[in-house]
């Protein structure tokens, strides 16, 4: 087993036997359900909308190079760099070369899970530069040195009064825990912290080719300070992002918040498309868009996942999936939780190392009937499981697989060989819950069926030679 | 009509009465019933861990036993879907693929078949008691099964059926997943065993035995008192 692997069984059981964390995280989720059905009621028809999400990703994706050529130029033709990054490592020195070159001090930035992918703010620490976190999630979780544990709610594991005890910890604040006061506390810092910076980084939602724009969409109006208040504004953009048209957002707005938040709408969407233009009183500027690979042509190239690039990071195959809410967001390990981590961790990160999260399912598909745009995910799961076998087959399950497909392809001995199971059964008993327990996988918390005095083969050949005599 | 079954192994070994309910209803519906012994098991097992080239020797033995069968019918929902959504999966861009999907044209999930082939909604059964029915996944999600097996049942005598909390959760079974995550798989099984409690039911009744063992199984374990049978043994219980 490798190391993620184990680290993922360790973390998984931990968090499968907190019972606290089991409630809570339950507790939010139900709460999320119920306004996710009511919004999604006000669509005339969500299965529809789904439908024709999904067709205008698969569109896109389809024609990915047309598009980022067409939202490139637009987006130059107003003055704006485009840069483009290969990986993770490119797409850090763009940015923090981008700060050194304009004598950069304080970053702020707004929540983006994509340069939580790049590590981006250790790199910018590490080369002298103060940043910020001002999502009040992130933060929260900057504060307490924790990666988010989950796309959309960051810091949703955590609970007032464990926030009231960070606040405290680490900013020395008063020992307050209504959220509303301890927002006040977060926004006394962030305000200030506002008017200094000199580079705002974002991430972006859309990308709209058409109108060579960026589309943020945010809750706390902290992206819209993040990316006009500083002189610099910098955003990172996965290359699959891309949108067709302005017509294209008026499904995908409220999907988006639908489906991630159980909102109509989320509270602010802006558009981005120029830094301060001649004649305008303010704005940053500059303003910088960092494309980012980083993988994501790997599985473009692979017509059966493909459609994991129409992924819009709502979050909701998270929210509905059983195995997230049990095993928690910081199990996975990966910047990706969920379902849709475990599809895509194994082509961004490797499939061999990453492999165990696609086998940590039960398969229920219950992602890939709430994922907005349609994507396959519980299949491609499977299909994920079936590659690291055929990229490098198993010693020992590959034995056992060849010796169950061998006995299933020989009726008689199949069938021999489940009567000495039935004869050998009660001497599983005096191992049973032992460490000789073979079973023990199962044992521990469920009994184990018998297998029958008369199977259901013998009980009808008896009836057919009955039949006959 | 001659209908042919495909009994999953593990009814075959563990739940017998499962088979044998389904042979008496379609029996009682005037129906011939075949049941090739030469048939082993689908092949899921091997084919969700990632073997595939197992899974389709396993698999073939099905194609060649099920050939002349008219239709196929069984009661599972995730033996079910394995032939009928995944075996042409499995097959592509294999000879067989065709032959696989004639396969799984010709499979039906028992209550489906039932409801939308034969339009049986009332088997004129009788069960009294209080009873909630569990949701396999494969069966709601893959085959999209959930409105024939509460119509069979709401035409039971005798019998008061509850919703439970949260129907649509998997109870956490998922074949070699509840042994490779033990903890993973029990945490959702002790969720969906107290939703089944919630309701007050004395029954629970489900398409799929795979998820019945392991509900029951917890339930056995717990020292709890439930008792859970597949839809067919309710249907079949006053033939």
């Amino acid at each position: 087993m490798s190391s993620t692997a184990s680290a993922f069984k360790e973390s998984a059981t931990q968090y499968c036997h907190d019972l606290d964390h089991r409630q809570r995280i339950n507790k939010a989720l139900a709460g999320y359900e119920v306004k996710r059905d009511e919004n999604k009621s006000r669509f005339q028809d969500w299965e529809e909308a789904r439908q024709v999400a999904a067709e205008i990703k698969y569109e896109v994706i389809n024609h990915l190079d047309q598009y980022l050529e067409q939202f490139t130029r637009n987006l130059e033709a107003r003055g704006v760099k485009v840069h483009w990054a290969c990986d993770a490592k490119e797409a850090r020195d763009i940015i923090t070369g981008i700060a050194r070159d304009n004598r950069v001090h304080h970053i702020i930035k707004s929540k983006s899970m994509t340069t939580e992918e790049i590590h981006l703010n250790d790199h910018l620490e590490k080369n002298g530069f103060e940043v910020l976190e001002s999502d009040l999630g992130e933060f929260i979780l900057q504060l307490r040195n924790e990666p988010p544990y989950h796309l959309v709610f960051p810091s949703m594991h955590l609970t007032r009064f464990q926030i009231s005890d960070t606040f405290v910890e680490k900013l020395g604040s008063e020992r307050v825990t209504e959220p509303e006061d301890l927002t006040m506390i977060a926004r006394r810092i962030m305000r200030q912290k506002f008017c200094t910076a000199d580079m705002g980084i974002s991430g972006v939602n859309f990308g709209v080719a058409e109108t060579g724009m960026i589309s943020i969409t945010e809750n706390e109006g902290n992206a819209r300070l993040t990316t006009s208040l500083p002189r610099i504004h910098v955003a990172l953009m996965g290359i699959e992002k891309m949108v067709r048209s302005m017509d294209d957002l008026a499904i995908f707005l409220p999907m988006l918040a639908t489906a991630g938040a159980g909102q109509a709408l989320t509270c602010y969407n802006t558009l981005y498309g120029a830094a301060k233009l001649p004649g305008e009183p303010d704005g940053p500027e500059q303003f910088h868009v960092v494309l980012l690979d980083n993988g994501r042509t790997g599985v473009l190239a692979d017509a059966e996942q493909r459609d994991s690039l129409s992924c819009i990071r709502c979050g909701a195959c998270l929210n509905v999936c059983p195995i997230f809410r049990n095993v928690g967001g910081h199990s996975y390990a990966t910047v990706y939780g969920g379902p849709i981590g475990s599809v895509i961790t194994p082509h961004l990160r490797g499939l061999q190392d990453w492999k165990h999260l696609s086998s940590a399912s039960s398969l229920c598909g219950a992602c890939t009937q709430a994922c907005p745009v349609k994507i396959d995910l519980a299949h491609h799961l499977l299909q994920n499981r079936r590659n690291a076998v055929q990229e490098k087959p198993p010693f020992f399950e590959g034995l056992l697989w060849s010796g169950f497909s061998f006995v299933m392809q020989r009726p008689a001995m199949y069938r021999l060989g489940a009567k000495v199971g039935g004869v050998l059964q009660p001497l599983h008993d005096y191992v049973k819950g032992s460490v000789l327990d073979p079973a023990r996988g199962w044992t521990d918390t469920r009994e184990t069926p018998q297998i029958a005095k008369q199977t259901f083969t013998e009980w009808w050949k008896a009836r057919e030679k009955g039949n006959r005599e | 009509m001659k209908v042919t079954l495909f009994i999953p192994c593990f009814i075959d070994q563990c739940y017998p009465n499962v088979g044998i309910s389904v042979v008496k209803i379609l029996e009682k519906l005037g129906h011939t019933v075949d049941y090739p012994t030469e048939q082993t098991c689908c092949g899921q097992p091997a084919f969700n861990s990632g073997a595939w080239d197992q899974a389709r020797a396993t698999a073939r033995q099905a194609l060649k036993v099920f050939h002349d069968a008219e239709v196929i019918v069984s009661p599972s929902g995730s033996c079910g879907a394995m032939m009928k959504v995944f075996y042409p999966d499995l097959f592509k861009d294999t000879p067989e693929h065709k032959e696989a999907c004639v396969l799984a044209n010709k499979t039906w999930e028992f209550s489906s078949f039932l409801v939308n082939k034969l339009g049986v909604t009332d088997l004129g059964a009788s069960f009294p008691g209080k009873a909630t029915f569990h949701d396999g996944c494969h069966g709601l999600r893959e085959l999209k099964v959930q409105r024939e097996p509460r119509e069979l049942l709401k035409h039971v005598r005798g019998l008061e059926l509850v919703e439970m909390k949260s129907n649509e959760t998997c109870c956490g079974f998922g074949g070699a997943f509840a042994v490779k995550f033990p903890m993973i798989s029990t945490a959702m099984g002790e969720g969906k065993c107290a939703s089944v409690t919630e309701t007050g039911a004395d029954y629970l009744i489900s398409l799929d035995s795979s998820c019945l063992m392991h509900i029951q199984g917890m339930f056995d374990k717990q020292g709890k008192q439930m008792k859970s049978l597949h839809l067919a043994e309710v249907l079949a219980h006053n033939l």
